[in-house]
């Protein structure tokens, strides 16, 4: 196949960006879009000049490392998959694909199609997560977890964080990412004493981080790589709302060790 | 009562704002269009239920005037600070963005509110405070000695723009409500999880109905059915 790509190419953070325009003559269908890019840039070297800078790392769909917007759809035209598994098939010689960075103020572009996601990893770090006691683990089947809990939850947690849903949204908000890490661990008993501590951390740093609010359009559900739905979305307004009537001050005077 | 200040800070306490003002907005247009519809039924009609509404149950609808005008603001305000929150959040567009799944009513949610404020203010100064007064009709009172409403309304829709403008405005609103109605009760997180999240067979309705129901008013008026 003989492609036309439109490219975002930015040298660095603080620099102008712009679309540049490659030829490339010698794709096969066979190739996925990372690979694509990989013989643009292998012909970009021998040139002499610079590569394409993308992110990418298990290329299986699991490691939310690659994504980029593609004629104006992110991850491009083929769903449920992240960029690394959608194939040249998707296209059709003679194509112009254009190919820009996620843009948002929370993902501040580092280089051409690479964009620093470290917000995501805040957001994180603010409350997705449960605090085990050190020690042997329990028995699994010590724990019973109804099977559509279990589902719910497991289906949330199949985010692999690459921003998609905040690319996609019109409002460049991260409440798909986030509302699925509140439902994975909010549904699970292990998750339960931190839940609504959880919800009003993570919501505050999300906020924190410039996220626009969400207005339901729907985009990140369909962009997303892992379909998660925007059920999960409700589930952390409900967490949110509820903690922050809950809401107390922290007690730590000469607490309990 | 720090949970208001926690709300209010937060982008999820501000739309729950929206979503609940939103929510007292549906039910007024509800109660409205019912009350309008009695149009239909006749002059006297009509005149009497307004006479009634001036009367009797005066303060019940200065109440509820408190009620909706704190409504309005607070659901403008919210509208206000988020647009300019998410407008801050993508400052650099897109060379191209396809949208996939988002509806027109979704994305006409902001111009179409900022439409219908106008409609609001306009229609208040028409009918309310007969300040805005295309028809000349100010100040007429029917045989009953009550305010000439209908009258104004079947001069008022004769005149094409502001027909047109009424029709139009109620297009939006149905948009609005078709959104509305159904995101502000995912936003308020009563939404249970669904196979198909995006489907919204209650907002449809409710949506079509208050559509049709100001709608058929003028469009009465327009095709002769009232006069």
């Amino acid at each position: 196949m003989r492609l036309t790509l439109q490219v975002w190419r930015q040298p660095g953070p603080a620099s102008a960006g712009e679309f540049v325009r490659y030829d490339a003559p010698d794709i096969t269908e066979h190739m996925s879009f990372l690979e694509m890019l990989d013989v643009v840039n292998d012909r970009l070297i021998r040139e002499g000049k610079e590569p394409i800078a993308f992110d990418h790392d298990c290329r299986e769909g699991i490691c939310g490392a690659c994504g980029m917007m593609i004629n104006g759809v992110a991850h491009g035209p083929s769903k449920g998959t992240a960029t690394c598994q959608l194939h040249m098939r998707s296209f059709s010689d003679g194509d112009e694909i254009w190919i820009e960075p996620w843009r948002a103020t929370a993902f501040p572009v580092v280089r051409d199609l690479v964009v620093n996601r470290s917000a995501l990893d805040r957001i994180i770090a603010s409350g997705g997560f449960i605090s085990a006691p050190t020690g042997a683990a329990q028995d699994g089947n010590a724990i019973p977890i109804a099977k559509q809990d279990a589902d719910e939850s497991m289906d949330a947690a199949a985010c692999i964080g690459c921003g998609a849903c905040v690319a996609a949204c019109p409002n460049g908000s991260a409440s798909l990412f986030t509302g699925a890490k509140i439902t994975h661990l909010g549904l699970l008993p292990q998750g339960q004493p931190e839940r609504y501590r959880r919800a009003l951390k993570m919501v505050a740093q999300m906020d924190l981080e410039h996220f626009g609010s969400c207005t339901l359009f729907g985009e990140c559900q369909e962009a997303c790589p892992k379909d998660i739905s925007i059920d999960v979305i409700s589930r952390m307004n409900r967490d949110f709302l509820v903690a922050a009537v809950k809401e107390r001050e922290e007690r730590s005077v000469a607490g309990a060790g | 009562m720090r949970w208001v200040l926690t709300l209010y800070r937060s982008t999820i306490g501000k739309k729950v704002i929206m979503a609940v003002t939103g929510l007292i907005g549906v039910g007024f247009v509800l109660a409205h269009m019912v009350g309008n519809l009695q149009v239909f039924i006749g002059a006297d009609k009509l005149n009497s239920y307004g006479a009634m509404l001036h009367g009797p149950l005066n303060e019940l609808v200065w109440a509820q005037r408190v009620v909706l005008i704190g409504a309005v603001l607070l659901h403008v305000l919210m509208a206000w600070q988020l647009t300019r929150l998410s407008k801050a959040a993508r400052p650099v567009a897109y060379g191209r963005k396809v949208p996939q799944v988002s509806t027109l009513a979704s994305r006409t949610m902001r111009w179409g509110g900022v439409l219908l404020l106008v409609f609001i203010v306009l229609h208040i100064l028409h009918f309310t405070a007969e300040k805005f007064d295309p028809a000349g009709w100010a100040g007429r009172l029917d045989a009953a000695g009550h305010r000439d409403t209908y009258g104004n309304i079947v001069a008022s829709f004769h005149i094409w723009w502001v027909a047109l403008f009424y029709i139009v405005a109620m297009a939006f609103l149905g948009l609005h409500l078709f959104h509305g109605a159904w995101s502000s009760v995912r936003t308020l997180g009563f939404a249970k999880p669904s196979p198909n999240p995006l489907h919204r067979q209650v907002a449809l309705a409710v949506a079509v109905i208050v559509w049709l129901g100001f709608t058929l008013v003028p469009l009465g008026v327009v095709v002769g059915l009232v006069k």
